[in-house]
C-alpha cells in the first residue's frame, strides 16, 4: 500500500428513527498516527465511534480495517483483528482486583476460557506480565485492591493497562481525559503519547489543549457531517470550525 | 512527562496475588466452611428429621445453582422453577412407570433440565434486564401449563408414590437414612461443581461480564456465548435439584414448577446473599426451615416470609452471609 491507511470508513450514515446522527461521514486514519475527532456537543462524534467499532450497525456506507471490510462483523471479532476501544465512562470491572482486571484482557490469549471446571490458578502464569502493565501505568501498588475503589484517575490509568494487555495494533479511545484532573491529564496524555509510538490511536476528545499536543491529524464533526480536517493549525483557523464551536456555545 | 512515569515506576515486591491456596486450590476459610457443612450434614441425620434436612438440601443446591446465575452471570431469571420442575417430573415418570433406577432417574432428570436450558436459554440471552426475566418467565409459565396439560404428568395428582428403588440396582433407599446420604452426596458434589465454576478461568470471564458487558465485548469476549454456557451450567444444576427431590418425597407435582417456586428460589438467594458462595445455602436453609415450623400458622407463613423479606432487603442487603462476609472482612 502506498497511503498506509489502517482504517477507512467512506459514506458512514447512521439513522435513528428520522433523526441522522451521522450523515455521509468519510473518514481515513493514517498508520502510526494519532487521529482526533473533535466537534461540539451532538456532533455525533460517540455515534461514529460507536458504528467503527461495531457497537452500532451502520444503515450505510462501509468500513475497512487494514484492507478488510469489518462492516457486517461483530463488536468482538473486532477485538480480535486488533481494534480495541475505550468507554466514555470509565470501563473496569468493579468487583475484580485490578490485577484480574488486566488479567482478563491478557485470558484472551487462551482463545476461548470455557473451562469451567479447571482452577483459576492456570491462570497465575498472567499475573507477571499484568503486573508488569500495571506498573506502566503507575498501579503496580494498587494490584490487589478491586477496580471499583480505585480513584477515577486511576480506573482510567486501569482501563488503559488493561486494554494494552491486548497489544492491539489500534486503540479507539473515548473522551479519554473526560473529568480528569489536570494532573490525571498530564500523566494520561504521557501514556498516550507513549503508546502510539507503535500503535494507531483514534481518539475522540473535548479538552483541546490535549488535542493540539497529541494529535498529528483532526477532523472536526458537526451535525452528523465532517466540516474540517487537517493538522491542528489548519483546523482551528477554519471559519466554519471557528463558527461551529461559538454557535453551539451560545445555542 | 514520559520520562517522569516512567521514573515514577515503583518497586514492585511481589505481594500475595491470589488468595493463599490451601486444599484443592480453595482459601483456607472456604474449605474450613466446606469440612464444617459436611461434618453437619453427616451428623445432621441422627439429631434432626431425614426428610426435613434433605429438603434443606435439595433447595440449597437448587439456590445456589440459580445464584451462579444471578450472582455471578448477573442474569436475573424469574423461571428457573421449569428446570427444577421439569427435572423433577421426569425423574419421576422415569422411576416409577420404567422402573429405572434411582441413579439413572435423576441423571436423565438433569438431562431434561439441560436441553430445556439450552433452548431457552438461546433465546432469552437476546435480550437483557426486565426483558430477560420476563421472558424466562413466559418460558416457566409455558412448562407450567405442559404440566397441567400432557396426559403423562397426572395434571392437578402429580404423580405420586415414587418408588426410590435401589442405587445401582444394589442399595435400598427405601429408608431416609440411606437415601438421605446419597442426597448429601449429590448436593456436595453439586456445591463443589458450583465453587470451582465460580472459581475457574471461565468463571472469571462471567464475573468481568457480569461487572461490564460491552467491555468484556470490546476486549474481544463473544459474551453470549458465555452468558448461554452459564444459563445451562444453571438450569443442570438445578434439575439436579429438582430430580433428587422428586425422589425424596417421593413426588412431583404442579408446585415444582408453579411460578411460585421461581419466587421462592429468587427469594433464598437474596436472604442469604447474591454472590456469595454459602449465601444462598443459609437463604434456603431459613426459608425452608420457616416453611416447616410455621407450617401450623397456616396461610400466615406467606405473609412472615413476606415481612422477613422486606426486612432483610431494607436492612441488608448483601444478604445474611454477605452482611457477615463483610464484618469479617473476607469474602464468604
Amino acid at each position: 500500500m502506498i497511503n498506509d491507511v489502517i482504517l477507512a470508513a467512506k459514506g458512514l450514515t447512521k439513522q435513528f428513527k428520522g433523526f441522522v446522527a451521522v450523515n455521509d461521514v468519510d473518514l481515513q486514519v493514517d498508520r502510526g498516527s494519532i487521529h482526533a475527532l473533535i466537534g461540539p456537543n451532538g456532533a455525533g462524534k460517540t455515534t461514529c465511534f460507536n458504528l467503527l467499532t461495531k457497537f452500532l450497525q451502520p444503515t450505510r456506507g462501509t468500513i475497512t480495517y487494514n484492507g478488510r471490510d469489518i462492516t457486517r462483523m461483530q463488536p468482538a471479532d473486532i477485538a480480535r483483528l486488533g481494534m480495541v476501544r475505550s468507554f466514555q465512562i470509565s470501563a473496569v470491572f468493579p468487583h475484580l482486583t485490578a490485577l484480574e482486571n488486566v488479567r482478563i484482557a491478557l485470558q484472551r490469549q487462551r482463545g476461548d476460557s470455557f473451562d469451567f471446571w479447571r482452577s483459576e490458578r492456570v491462570l497465575s502464569g498472567f499475573d507477571g506480565r499484568a503486573l508488569a502493565l500495571l506498573d506502566e501505568v503507575g498501579l503496580a501498588n494498587f494490584a490487589v485492591a478491586p477496580a471499583g475503589a480505585l480513584p477515577y484517575g486511576r480506573k482510567r490509568a486501569l482501563e488503559i493497562a488493561t486494554t494494552l494487555a491486548l497489544d492491539p495494533e489500534m486503540l479507539l479511545l473515548d473522551e479519554p481525559m473526560a473529568g480528569m484532573g489536570h494532573e490525571d491529564v498530564d500523566r494520561i496524555a504521557g501514556v498516550i503519547q507513549r503508546i502510539a509510538q507503535k500503535r494507531t490511536v483514534l481518539m475522540v476528545e473535548h479538552n483541546l489543549s490535549v488535542v493540539a499536543r497529541l494529535a498529528s491529524r483532526i477532523t472536526v464533526l458537526a451535525r452528523g457531517k465532517v466540516l474540517a480536517e487537517g493538522d491542528y493549525a489548519t483546523v482551528s483557523k477554519n471559519p466554519d470550525v471557528i463558527d461551529a464551536y461559538i454557535g453551539a456555545g451560545h445555542g | 512527562m514520559a520520562a517522569e512515569t516512567q521514573n515514577a515506576r515503583t518497586q514492585v515486591a511481589a505481594p500475595a496475588l491470589t488468595p493463599p491456596a490451601s486444599m484443592m486450590g480453595m482459601p483456607r476459610h472456604h474449605l474450613l466452611i466446606f469440612l464444617g457443612l459436611l461434618a453437619l450434614g453427616l451428623i445432621g441425620p441422627f439429631v434432626l428429621y431425614p426428610v426435613f434436612l434433605m429438603k434443606v438440601m435439595c433447595f440449597a443446591l437448587f439456590a445456589c445453582a440459580f445464584n451462579l446465575l444471578l450472582g455471578y452471570g448477573g442474569l436475573l431469571s424469574f423461571g428457573h422453577a421449569a428446570y427444577f420442575g421439569s427435572a423433577s417430573y421426569v425423574s419421576a415418570y422415569a422411576a416409577k412407570a420404567w422402573g429405572l433406577t434411582p441413579e439413572l432417574a435423576i441423571l436423565l432428570g438433569t438431562a431434561t433440565a439441560a436441553v430445556l436450558g439450552l433452548v431457552f436459554g438461546a433465546l432469552a440471552i437476546r435480550r437483557q434486564g426486565i426483558y430477560f426475566a420476563m421472558v424466562t418467565l413466559a418460558f416457566a409459565q409455558m412448562v407450567y401449563f405442559f404440566s397441567v396439560q400432557a396426559p403423562f404428568t397426572g395434571g392437578e395428582d402429580g404423580i405420586q408414590s415414587v418408588p426410590r428403588g435401589h442405587l445401582f440396582g444394589l442399595i435400598d433407599l427405601g429408608p431416609d437414612r440411606s437415601l438421605y446420604f446419597l442426597v448429601l452426596a449429590v448436593t456436595f458434589f453439586g456445591l463443589l461443581l458450583i465453587y470451582r465454576i465460580i472459581h475457574s478461568p471461565f468463571g472469571q470471564v462471567l464475573k468481568a461480564i457480569r461487572d461490564n458487558e460491552p467491555r468484556s465485548i470490546s476486549l474481544g469476549y463473544r459474551t453470549n456465548q458465555y452468558k448461554l454456557a452459564v444459563f445451562v451450567l444453571s438450569a443442570t444444576l438445578a434439575g439436579l435439584a429438582g430430580a433428587t427431590k422428586a425422589l425424596v418425597f417421593q413426588l412431583a407435582s404442579l408446585t415444582d414448577v408453579y411460578w411460585t417456586m421461581s419466587g421462592e428460589v429468587v427469594l433464598m438467594t437474596l436472604l442469604g446473599g447474591m454472590g456469595t458462595v454459602f449465601g444462598p445455602i443459609v437463604g434456603a436453609a431459613v426459608v425452608v426451615t420457616m416453611q416447616n415450623y410455621l407450617a401450623t400458622f397456616g396461610a400466615w407463613v406467606t405473609i412472615i416470609q413476606g415481612v422477613i423479606f422486606v426486612v432483610s432487603v431494607l436492612l441488608f442487603r448483601e444478604g445474611i452471609i454477605g452482611v457477615l462476609g463483610r464484618w469479617l472482612k473476607k469474602p464468604l
